[in-house]
């Protein structure tokens, strides 16, 4: 198990657990149901929480996969600088925004699961993981190659040493005329 | 419209079936809890109660479908059944992890609706507890108070709050539980997870125990409440609610209504499955281990291994354990080799955690479990008059296997085979990983020169990438009789097969026949393949395509 971000997983729960929040908390305002305000605070901390958990952080080894459309969120995330690139940050975080779901029936389960991303999260900022942005590489154009402008200076390169190891058995096969006339490597 | 039915029709049939189930549970049981017996419960809950039973229904139906689809043995024995009748049939088994997919999707729609309808109820029972003194609902909820009688609210005090109680009651607990591993399971299965840190899937995965035990016991308390049907006669609601200030009290002809809780039903339903289940399970441990012959080919290791009654089918696979590396870990392999041979091969690309560990472990600390062989598409192969068979990169294992076995059918024993002509496209990135499989190829193809076949097999080998340095080599030896990478006589194409051009002289040159098309690969290409045999199925010739996935 030696090569598992846990921050993808934290990542994938913590945004489940906005939406349950969110969910939860719409509802215990609509029905009107008593200790409603927590309900409302379920909305505002779901919101906030699936805001900052749309954008999913670049991998480190290997490749990362982009949420659609998740470019503005990135930007906006990254601009908070450490305290969103730091995992203990994001762990007490949701710590602490997990409590208030706790006092009313409707966001209860969204305090849970936003308890248990947090733990996750904890355990990925122990393992020295951090959120990094995926941005789009700014590519500048390759230059074409200097042998495309200018004649080849060298002979063909050989064949790799194993395939010609292959064909001893076929000696006539395996040799070549070399169409290009070799010249001393002094020039 | 004909080759889209011979395709995908019947997928779209059992979904069809499937949905109509749900939609049907979901209105029968909906309705169910309209009659007059519920009456006084719905004067509490109002329609909550018949959200929160209807998805309840459909979760007993979807949680029973959900342990079927990854009954591997089981597939693979109705699979061997099926195929003498029907090979469409047959087909639909190989989609069984988009099936319980499906269903997967289907508990958590489902789950969300309780929960939601719930949370209305347990706000409705509350209220209920904290009405005035004269209202109906607080007169129900106050039945069961020291009367020696049942009651219809749970909630059983004004001094409580919902969630207290949700935790302090079996049906709310279990619930707590099984929803939280449900969402865990959600979480850890979406595709980034799967295919990064597949091992974070596969433990978490296993809480549907808990989920599964949650569900048995979620019952147990019989929370849910009805008149009882002798109380129903004493104390009919349409005559006697206005009453509800006189009931039982002297001179009126209403006496308190009683309540009973429903028996729990879902262990019905799921019972089976569960014991289907563990039998599968136990089935998988039980499968016997072997000491294995390995060899060290490149960064592929090849493991030659004899067990004794072991059965098996072109392009099947095997899930294996090593336990010195992992006791939990099981991997899925192709077997490389033929029916016919006396051994059975399989071969391991070194990508991973496990495989590294397997790489580098000693002769003598080899003993691995087996379980297996389990069924793909590729055993229908020769059920098909032409075939075309596309592997790409390690996708080409399966197709090891089907080629040798017609390798020995077709020259040592000279079988009568149906198929008359196969088309291999394999499409590789470089060919240093599958030196075997092209050592494979040259021996087929000096063996089919020798007997006269050339024009059985159709070799196309398309090499997508290359480094600079070769392609120089490569364009010299253009006129060679050998290619220079395969040494094959067929010579190694370069870039990607254009499958229009493929499809189009297949089609021409095999006029009603029915032609397979088998592929191991990514899903880019298989979206690409499937469209094909859509567009060229057409006048006689009929295109199926079979997908091969893990």
């Amino acid at each position: 198990m030696g090569k598992i971000e846990w921050a993808m997983w934290a990542n994938e729960q913590a945004l489940a657990s906005g939406l349950i929040l969110l969910t939860g908390g719409i509802v215990g305002v609509a029905g009107q149901f008593a200790g409603w305000q927590f309900a409302a605070y379920g909305v505002a901390a779901g919101v906030f929480v699936c805001l900052l958990e749309y954008p999913r952080g670049r991998r480190a080894k290997g490749t990362s996969v982009e949420r659609t459309g998740q470019y503005c969120l990135t930007v906006c995330v990254k601009a908070f600088g450490p305290i969103t690139r730091n995992y203990y940050v994001r762990a007490f975080l949701h710590a602490a925004l997990c409590v208030p779901g706790g006092f009313m029936l409707a966001t209860v389960l969204g305090c849970v699961c936003l308890g248990i991303a947090s733990l996750i999260y904890l355990l990925a900022a122990i393992r020295g993981e951090q959120w990094l942005p995926i941005l789009p590489k700014t590519e500048t154009r390759e230059k074409p190659r200097e042998s495309i402008k200018e004649p080849p200076q060298n002979p063909p390169p050989r064949p790799p040493a194993d395939l010609r190891r292959k064909r001893l058995e076929d000696v006539e096969g395996a040799a070549y005329v070399n169409p290009i006339p070799v010249t001393g490597s002094e020039d | 419209m004909g080759n889209w039915l011979a395709n995908d029709g019947l997928s779209f049939f059992v979904i069809l079936v499937w949905l109509g189930i749900n939609a049907f549970l979901f209105v029968h049981f909906y309705m169910q809890f309209l009659v007059e017996r519920w009456f006084y419960s719905r004067a509490i809950l109002g329609q909550a109660l018949p959200w929160a039973r209807a998805p309840a229904a459909c979760l007993n139906f979807n949680c029973m479908l959900i342990l079927l689809p990854v009954c591997r043995n089981l597939l693979s024995f109705l699979r061997g059944s099926i195929q003498r009748c029907s090979r469409s049939a047959a087909r639909q088994l190989d989609r069984n992890l988009t099936f319980h997919k499906l269903v997967a999707y289907m508990i958590a729609l489902h789950t969300a609706i309780h929960i939601l309808a719930h949370l209305f109820n347990f706000e409705r029972f509350m209220d209920a507890q904290l009405d005035k003194n004269d209202t109906l609902q607080y007169v129900l909820s106050q039945i069961g108070n020291g009367d020696n009688r049942s009651y219809l609210n749970p909630i059983r005090t004004k001094d409580t709050n919902p969630t207290y109680v949700m935790f302090t009651t079996i049906a709310g607990l279990t619930g707590v539980f099984m929803t939280l591993a449900l969402i865990l399971m959600i979480t850890s299965s979406t595709e980034v997870i799967r295919r990064s840190y597949f091992e974070v899937f596969w433990f978490t995965h296993h809480l549907f125990v808990i989920f599964f035990i949650g569900l048995v016991l979620h019952g147990i308390g019989r929370i849910v409440r009805g008149q009882t049907p002798t109380s129903f006669q004493e104390n009919n609601p349409a005559e006697c609610e206005k009453y509800y200030r006189e009931w039982g009290k002297n001179g009126t002809f209403c006496p308190v209504p009683n309540f009973a809780g429903n028996p729990p039903m879902t262990w019905k339903w799921v019972v089976g499955p569960m014991f289907l289940y563990l039998c599968e399970r136990v089935v998988r441990f039980v499968r016997s281990q072997q000491k294995v012959v390995v060899m060290h080919p490149s960064r592929t290791l090849e493991l030659q291994m004899r067990m004794k009654g072991f059965k098996m089918e072109v392009g099947q696979y095997v899930f294996m354990q090593c336990p010195s590396i992992s006791q939990l870990e099981w991997h899925p392999f192709t077997l490389t080799s033929a029916p016919e041979e006396d051994h059975f091969s399989v071969h391991i690309r070194i990508v991973g955690d496990w495989t590294e560990a397997l790489y580098k472990m000693p002769l003598f600390f080899f003993l691995m479990a087996i379980d297996g062989p389990f069924g793909t598409a590729s055993e229908d192969v020769f059920r098909y008059e032409v075939v075309m068979l596309v592997g790409a990169g390690i996708g080409v294992t399966p197709f090891a296997s089907i080629l040798k076995s017609v390798w020995y059918k077709y020259v040592q024993q000279n079988a009568n085979v149906f198929t008359r002509k196969i088309y291999f496209y394999w499409l590789c990135p470089e060919t240093e990983a599958f030196e075997w499989f092209a050592d494979l190829l040259q021996s087929l193809e000096g063996q089919m020169v020798e007997k006269g076949l050339t024009d059985f097999l159709s070799c196309n080998i398309y090499l997508t990438r290359w480094k600079e340095s070769e392609a120089a080599h490569f364009t010299v030896h253009h006129e060679a009789e050998n290619d220079p990478i395969t040494g094959l006589k067929q010579k190694t194409l370069y870039g990607k097969p254009n499958w229009t051009t493929e499809f189009n002289n297949i089609a021409a040159k095999h006029n009603g026949a029915k032609v397979g098309v088998f592929l191991c690969g990514p899903l880019g290409l298989a979206k690409t393949l499937g469209k094909q045999c859509r567009t060229h199925s057409v006048s006689g010739v009929k295109f199926i395509f079979n997908k091969e996935n893990f």
